[in-house]
């Protein structure tokens, strides 16, 4: 059902293949060629400023936006302009945990999480909340005290949570991270970073995140890629990173004014609003 | 440079006619995407009876409340017309005509694009800021399927039956009026009423409440979808779509009007 089954030409171990994936709102040119390869079962972090476009890859790779060029390949299937239904059963790979964790207000924490067993998987109602029970309590929450709490009632960490349960409800293969920790405060932020592993590593995943928490990268990469003005400038292992020999590179982990990455260089914030 | 100033007079009304007619065909793919997932399955049957609820159940204070003051103000107002010529005998016509042809769909329609059209622009539009929308998309669910279609559906089969219970609420006002406060027996407003109220009459008023209802929830369900970041961005949804809802109920009243009784 995955578009015409077309396989790739990559290695049988990749699992998300981007090839010169190119996107633009109108004059504004945010992913720029974008080529990056994530494997079975590791876990890449895409480290990057505000605005350079991170968020607008992993929606290409997830269908919420159509590139204009390039090619996106999802376990060995070109998924580019996959639509519709096909699109649909497309997703059953993915579990996402979004930066402001995206829980829907009108239904309860069980729901919530159970939200892709039942309406993605016709799961039956019972079923579903025994699963998301056992989810719950798996993120460090007590699904006693939060099971039928609405999302409004809730802390951000605990959002981010729930929100995390959700992501590996369904027990994908791929999980997307939007910026995990920001917005929490640090010792909630390394307490996400350790589940995002513990999560990850149980499930056999594959993982992308984005995030410019040079902390989180480090706990959850196994490796990173840099995007700057909508390019991937830099690919290596977690290990490399504070040895990569990049300008940019360095600039960014140490997280200094001074270096070639101008102050200005938000230039796609303007666009990601259209994202 | 006259000629400068007028060329430049020229491309912006040329945008602008472009810019409209390119809103124009993006509300009918939305609008066309929306009816073809009404027929395909998977179907929300739960979230479609909560629809039916917020939708039409909450919204019949309102619209009793509307109907039932329009009919007393439409008894007083032509008893004050109509003594004039020894006509007040033609009160109930006027008020049962007035009611189920016109008064009826387009105050409910108006009323339920204030209440429920608003509500579904800000609850759309908070969705997609937050990006609810997108998580909608990650967990496998069609979004046109579990935001859009149970809410085009209550909306177009809700108005009918509010605007029906508004025509009994609305010709009570006026008979309230005019028998306890005109003086005018019983018998004979009843009589009068009945004797020209046709089934045409009422149907054409449902049948336009349905239209208006579709109106209603599509352009709540667009402009929500479609909404700019941010509290701006949900502030506007819900204007435009009270606004344009508003306006093409009133465009297609005329329309409707037209077809029915030209």
């Amino acid at each position: 059902m995955i578009n015409d089954n077309k396989e790739t030409a990559g290695g049988e171990n990749s699992m998300i293949r981007m090839s010169n994936v190119k996107k633009s709102f109108g004059d504004k040119h945010i992913l720029r060629g974008i080529n990056l390869e994530v494997k079975k079962g590791e876990s890449l972090v895409v480290i990057g400023g505000s605005g350079t476009g991170k968020s607008v890859l992993l929606k290409n790779i997830l269908g919420i936006l159509e590139p204009d060029e390039g090619t996106i390949e999802v376990d060995g299937h070109v998924t580019t302009h996959v639509r519709g239904r096909a699109r649909v059963e497309l997703m059953h790979k993915f579990g996402m945990l979004f930066q402001g964790a995206a829980l829907f207000d009108s239904l309860p924490v069980w729901e919530n999480v159970a939200f892709g067993l039942i309406h993605g998987e016709k799961m039956p109602k019972g079923q579903a909340r025994e699963i998301a029970v056992e989810k719950i309590n798996a993120v460090g929450l007590s699904a006693q005290r939060v099971a039928d709490l609405y999302p409004a009632e809730l802390s951000g960490g605990m959002q981010k949570r729930v929100g995390l349960a959700r992501a590996i409800a369904t027990s994908p293969e791929i999980i997307f991270f939007d910026e995990p920790t920001t917005g929490l405060d640090p010792i909630m932020a390394d307490v996400i970073n350790d589940l995002i592993v513990e999560s990850v590593k149980g499930l056999g995943a594959t993982a992308l995140s984005i995030t410019h928490d040079m902390a989180s990268a480090r706990k959850i990469a196994d490796k990173v890629a840099m995007i700057y003005e909508g390019e991937i400038i830099w690919c290596g292992d977690i290990k490399d990173l504070d040895n990569s020999g990049n300008p940019y590179v360095d600039q960014f982990i140490h997280g200094r004014a001074e270096g070639p990455i101008s102050k200005h260089s938000d230039f796609a914030k303007t666009a990601k609003s259209h994202a | 440079m006259p000629f400068t100033i007028v060329l430049n007079i020229f491309a912006a009304v040329g945008q602008s006619f472009l810019s409209f007619f390119a809103a124009v065909g993006r509300l009918f793919v939305f609008a066309a995407k929306a009816v073809g997932h009404i027929f395909a399955p998977p179907f929300f049957g739960r979230i479609t009876l909560k629809q039916f609820m917020d939708i039409g159940y909450y919204s019949l204070p309102v619209v009793g409340m509307t109907t039932l003051f329009t009919g007393m103000v439409l008894a007083l107002q032509s008893y004050t017309g109509f003594t004039r010529f020894n006509a007040e005998g033609a009160i109930a016509s006027v008020v049962v005509l007035s009611i189920t042809r016109e008064l009826a769909p387009v105050l409910a329609g108006l009323m339920v694009a204030g209440r429920v059209g608003a509500s579904i622009a800000a609850e759309i539009a908070t969705m997609r800021v937050t990006e609810q929308i997108d998580a909608l998309v990650t967990l496998s669910v069609n979004p046109y399927k579990y935001l859009i279609v149970p809410r085009i559906v209550a909306g177009t089969l809700m108005l009918p039956i509010l605007v029906l219970i508004g025509d009994i609420i609305g010709i009570m006002g006026g008979y309230i009026v005019s028998v306890h406060a005109l003086d005018f027996s019983v018998g004979s407003y009843l009589k009068q009423t009945f004797d020209v109220l046709q089934a045409a009459d009422v149907i054409s008023g449902l049948v336009k409440a349905a239209v208006f209802g579709f109106i209603v929830t599509l352009m709540g369900c667009y402009h929500g979808f479609h909404s700019g970041r941010g509290a701006q961005g949900v502030g506007a949804a819900t204007t435009n779509a009270v606004v344009s809802a508003s306006i093409l109920i009133l465009i297609f009243n005329y329309v409707l009007t037209q077809v029915f009784f030209s």
